[in-house]
């Protein structure tokens, strides 16, 4: 297990690859969730608050 | 009319988009998901050390991949670009803007494994060399998409001028795919795409196409949910959205 985690004594390069393309991929994946559901919750404000004025 | 073309003008109604873009989501995530914990299962356990570079090639399944997703999605994006400027097409329109942050951070993700591979093999994080200069360009192209398209506040004129830079930049694709062999500097030439057989060995192949498919289909899942907030966002103020909301509320 240490010896994996060692590759072969390149593991200060390999690893940091791989976790940058973790942080990357998840990122982009959280990014758009977040833009819709604010464009949403906005959407949604809108719509309540003209509702409330017709009353 | 044929079947394709049907679908693809179905494609162009909003709403249709949107509902059908969210069904496909969750099949392009699993996909991805799992193709990926096969590629890296493969390609960091079950392939052989390199000859030479020892265990520091494992980055190849990161770089590689992702340098051709650089490439891919901008080609993707310019296609779209082209689309959108012809025939006025507001979905491939959204298409352009959604492409460009994907690409933009697997240039990086390209750009960043591949200094952090130079440096134990080469001796160097970064040389101007006319493969690595050009990736760098690329990266630049998709900043500059992104920055025009925020600093324009009209939507539609916005992704115009998206277009026509993505359709200029696109010359950039075959120069990044040849520097390899018009100058020949440090990086290593094509092992893969090229009209002969791959020079690598199939347990180090398998991995490496693993992980280029998974990408893709990250890819195919990210551009959709970019593309789903993108359109909301755009038609905020039209019924099917209002509808859409509304019901979700209640």
């Amino acid at each position: 297990m240490r010896e994996f985690f060692a590759m072969g004594g390149y593991a200060a390069y390999v690893w940091p690859s791989y976790a940058l393309a973790l942080i990357i991929l998840i990122g982009n994946i959280i990014a758009p969730m977040q833009q819709r559901k604010k464009i949403v919750s906005d959407i949604a404000r809108k719509i309540r608050r003209a509702r409330n004025e017709q009353k | 009319m044929n079947v394709f073309m049907r679908w693809f003008h179905k494609m162009g109604s909003p709403r249709y988009f949107y509902t059908v873009a969210g069904k496909m989501i969750p099949w392009f995530m699993t996909s991805f998901v799992i193709l990926l914990l096969f590629g890296l299962y493969y390609g960091l356990i079950m392939a052989p050390p390199d000859y030479q570079q020892g265990e520091s090639y494992r980055i190849i399944y990161i770089h590689v991949p992702a340098a051709w997703m650089s490439m891919f999605i901008y080609v993707v994006m310019a296609v779209s670009g082209l689309i959108s400027l012809v025939w006025r097409i507001k979905m491939t329109e959204i298409f352009v803007i959604s492409s460009a942050t994907v690409g933009a951070s697997f240039t990086f993700l390209a750009l960043v494994t591949g200094s952090l591979w130079g440096k134990p093999m080469w001796g160097t994080w970064w040389v101007w060399d006319a493969r690595l200069t050009s990736e760098l360009i690329l990266f630049f192209l998709y900043l500059g998409i992104i920055a025009l398209h925020s600093a324009i506040e009209d939507k539609r004129v916005a992704a115009r001028a998206i277009s026509i830079l993505a359709l200029v930049g696109v010359v950039n694709i075959p120069i990044i795919h040849y520097s390899v062999e018009w100058w020949n500097t440090l990086h290593q030439p094509a092992t893969i795409t090229k009209f002969d057989k791959p020079s690598m060995d199939i347990s180090m192949l398998i991995p490496l196409l693993l992980m280029a498919l998974s990408f893709k289909l990250y890819y195919g899942a990210v551009v959709l949910m970019r593309a789903r907030a993108e359109l909301l966002e755009r038609d905020r103020n039209t019924r099917w959205v209002q509808e859409l909301i509304e019901g979700d509320a209640k």
